[in-house]
């Protein structure tokens, strides 16, 4: 018995790995598979106590392949690892909060556009020298470009100034109100004077060791850190592009933890693993191009909306995990979500025909659905996604591609019909998912456009009220749906694997991976 | 002295060409360094300032030139994503990929030289027979397959190492070679079983010649014959074989590196490439264009150390 297991192991494995080399990896990726993982017992149930110290080896699937640089980062891999490196005024936290770091009071005028920090007295940075209000001052002027008009993170060109009265206030006033812009501090304070990509140094629970490209990223606990401290004494990444790899190494013990894994990898690793299950935070959809034949009439965008039958999917990707959605919003944003959005276009796939046929489409109509090859997730379920288009006479081409040309073809020049993609936010706000949809944005790749829309989105972003606000965004999600702005289909789960009695991942809102929180139990 | 100066003169043309041939590809595959680095972050005014950063926004022969009069001074600029000079990054996986290279080149003699002329040696004999069979299975195998079999096996099975643990050789060097030992192991296989085919395919077509016939009627032991002989006449194919089959395990261990989780060179062309980093793509391919035009040249000239009839024109 053993052996018949071993040897589909085996064969899994030769399979996996021709897909592996085939597509030689590349993305920022997390993929998702048809088998479900082993049933494992929860992390917390376990009466295993943390012990500290030890030596933590992390797997990660790419290497960090931009800048270092925590005020121009913008992979979604390289923020993951830095996050425990450097940190902001404010810092999130599981529940999506935003709470105090290196301030220890934050205070929002009426008028939304004044923010009033009080530093905390006993923050360092990693070098051993107190934060003061001079390298606040720095670090966000640089952020926002104060010296060269060029704001290093978009966000921050709503900053007018940054004034420090005494030695531990300061005051950032923007151009106008925008009481989301809480969110974008939690960029990274360094050093006054500091070129961050030389000196990589900042005020987390971890400090910057070393690089070696390809190779590994090391980390190691701080001891002054103000907070709560790491438990592992040190954390090397490894980089281990090769998923089947990944997983012999994970398997074998060189790794202790690994993120982003498969219904199918989990399966593959057995028992002795503790395997930690959340969402990607990320919104899946079928993107449509607003402006090209027929997706620019909204009456076949909402027909075909009827057609997508979500749980298939997921059940085919996952085995059911994963959370469906029904607009811009993943359900992990607890404060905007709208779970009545969901099942608006409930499936139906003779109501989808009927619509298609009222518009001029009895016979159905080709179309072509360009995925990035790197993302697994997207490409099967553009193939399931096929398969429920042909129920209503739709003929799909999936058109593979790889992460290159899909930045610059489909994101960057617009230049395609429709697409499967996850769309994650930058920050932990309401408005880094939305802005895209308005009509002049930037990254408005779908090219979607309706003026009540960005009319309602100026209105919310300028709101100075919580719940006014949340009410607003709510609106705008409302609006997405209703237009059937694209063809929402779910948050993907994410798994993550732990072995050699490693325990105590938890999952943020975001996309990063918080190592102090890990431990070892033995 | 003219033979050194046609095969120099060729040497810098086939560069040139596969340096520019490179080049032109990377103009032609779309998407540009700038297109990964800002990911979905990309506005017009973004890629602009990172294209003019970058020195992107010159004309690609003006590019190019640039790129060749450094390349001749030695500097071979720096990585667009890892922000450090192309010499610094490369020289550490160079020493990694060269030395999974040589172990298992070294592998491919000590396994087939032997093997070869034993089954040379016992043609046709039932030993012969059987082994040919899996000499046939084991050439046909890829050497990434045996590489996962070697990771589940004495990896997962028998613990011989653990895979993924790769340690830097200044970190631990025994460690290091030992690490090594499966992955040059993996390579070294179906390249041997290739090696000893031919190489008992041609000592056997020597046996058959009349100085043979000759040899043995001095009264000279099969083995004598054999080794004096037959070996320095057999061998002129398997050299030419040898030099090809060096080529074929440097691309091998591009593969095998992703098995085996080892951060050599080749794992660092293949994320340069996806990455369009350019200035590492077209150092590597130099390096190992070099190195594939040398080893064709040595074998060459070792033609005529085997065999002194052989004269160069």
């Amino acid at each position: 018995m053993r052996h018949t297991k071993r040897t589909i192991a085996l064969f899994l494995a030769t399979l996996m790995m021709t897909a592996a080399l085939s597509a030689c990896s590349g993305g920022k990726g997390n993929e998702t598979s048809t088998q479900p993982p082993a049933e494992t017992p929860n992390a917390d149930n376990n009466s295993a106590e943390p012990v500290m110290g030890g030596d933590l080896t992390v797997g990660i699937a790419q290497d960090l392949d931009d800048s270092l640089d925590p005020h121009k980062m913008v992979s979604a891999g390289t923020r993951e690892v830095m996050f425990n490196v450097f940190e902001g005024l404010v810092k999130p936290d599981t529940a999506g909060n935003l709470n105090p770091a290196v301030a220890s009071d934050v205070e929002i005028s009426e008028t939304g556009d004044t923010f009033t920090f009080t530093l905390r007295d006993d923050v360092l940075f990693h070098n051993g020298n107190p934060v003061t209000v001079k390298d606040v001052n720095y670090s966000l002027s640089r952020v926002a470009g104060l010296d060269t008009g060029k704001p290093l993170i978009d966000e921050f060109s709503a900053v007018e100034s940054i004034d420090t009265p005494d030695d531990k206030t300061v005051v950032i006033k923007l151009k106008e109100p925008n009481i989301e812009f809480l969110a974008s501090l939690t960029a990274a304070i360094i050093p006054d004077g500091s070129d961050p990509t030389a000196d990589m140094i900042g005020t987390g629970p971890f400090k910057f060791v070393s690089r070696s490209p390809q190779d590994n990223i090391i980390l190691e606990k701080f001891d002054g850190y103000w907070g709560t401290p790491a438990y592992v004494d040190k954390v090397t990444y490894k980089i281990i592009d090769n998923a089947e790899a990944l997983i012999m190494s994970l398997k074998g013990g060189a790794l202790d933890l690994v993120a982003h894994l498969t219904s199918a990898q989990v399966k593959e690793l057995g028992d002795n693993f503790t395997v930690a299950e959340g969402t990607m935070n990320l919104v899946q959809a079928v993107y449509l191009n607003n402006n090209v034949e027929p997706f620019n009439n909204m009456k076949v965008r909402q027909a075909l909306s009827y057609a997508i039958d979500r749980n298939a999917i997921m059940d085919y990707l996952a085995d059911g995990r994963g959370t469906a959605v029904g607009s811009s919003m993943y359900p992990a944003f607890k404060k905007y979500f709208r779970p009545e959005l969901v099942d608006h276009y409930k499936y139906d796939a003779e109501k989808a025909k009927q619509l298609l046929a009222d518009v001029g489409y009895p016979e159905g109509f080709d179309m072509t659905i360009t995925v990035p090859s790197n993302y697994k997730p997207h490409v099967e379920t553009a193939e399931v996604v096929a398969q429920q288009m042909k129920a209503i006479g739709v003929t799909v081409d999936i058109q593979t591609v790889d992460w290159e040309t899909w930045l610059s073809e489909v994101y960057q020049g617009r230049n395609y019909q429709s697409t499967i993609i996850g769309v994650d936010a930058s920050t932990m706000t309401a408005s880094a998912m939305l802005k895209r949809f308005t009509s002049d944005s930037g990254s408005n790749f779908v090219n979607f456009s309706d003026p009540e829309y960005d009319k309602v989105f100026k209105e919310a972003v300028a709101c100075t009220d919580d719940a006014e606000q949340i009410e607003l965004y709510g609106e705008l999600q409302t609006i997405l749906t209703k237009n059937a702005a694209n063809l929402y289909i779910q948050d993907l789960c994410d798994l993550v694997a732990m072995g050699n009695g490693v325990k105590g991942y938890e999952f943020y809102p975001l996309y990063v991976m918080d190592m102090s929180k890990v431990y070892f139990t033995k | 002295m003219r033979y050194v100066l046609k095969k120099a003169g060729i040497f810098i043309l086939t560069l040139l060409a596969i340096s520019l041939i490179v080049f032109i590809a990377f103009q032609v595959i779309p998407g540009d360094p700038t297109t990964r680095m800002l990911g979905t972050q990309a506005t017009p005014e973004k890629v602009a300032a990172l294209r003019e950063e970058l020195g992107l926004n010159k004309p690609g022969i003006v590019r190019y030139f640039n790129w060749l009069t450094d390349f001749l001074k030695g500097d071979f600029g720096s990585s667009y994503t890892y922000h450090m000079p192309v010499n610094e990054l490369i020289s550490g996986k160079l020493s990694i990929t060269a030395a999974l290279t040589g172990m298992s080149f070294l592998m491919v003699l000590a396994i087939s030289f032997p093997l070869g002329i034993l089954r040379a040696r016992f043609a046709h004999s039932i030993p012969d027979r059987i082994a040919m069979v899996f000499n046939q299975i084991i050439m046909s195998i890829p050497s990434f397959f045996i590489g996962i079999i070697f990771t589940y096996v004495f990896g997962l099975v028998f613990k011989f190492f653990t895979p993924g643990d790769f340690v830097q050789r200044a970190e631990n060097p025994a460690a290091f070679w030992g690490y090594m030992v499966f992955p040059a192991l993996a390579i070294a296989i179906p390249k041997s079983a290739m090696v000893v085919k031919l190489l008992r395919s041609s000592m056997i077509r020597e046996m058959s010649e009349d100085y043979v016939r000759t040899a043995y009627s001095r009264g000279n032991s099969r083995w004598q014959v054999l080794r004096s002989h037959v070996m320095r006449n057999a061998i002129i194919p398997v050299v030419t074989f040898l030099a090809v089959t060096l080529v074929d395990i440097v691309a091998g261990s591009i593969i095998i590196e992703q098995v085996f989780a080892i951060p050599g060179l080749g794992r660092l062309l293949m994320t340069s490439i996806i990455g369009r980093d350019l200035p590492v793509v077209q150092t590597i391919i130099m390096i190992i264009s070099i190195a594939v035009i040398t080893v064709n040249y040595i074998a060459d000239i070792s033609y005529k150390y085997i065999d002194p009839r052989i004269r160069f024109r």
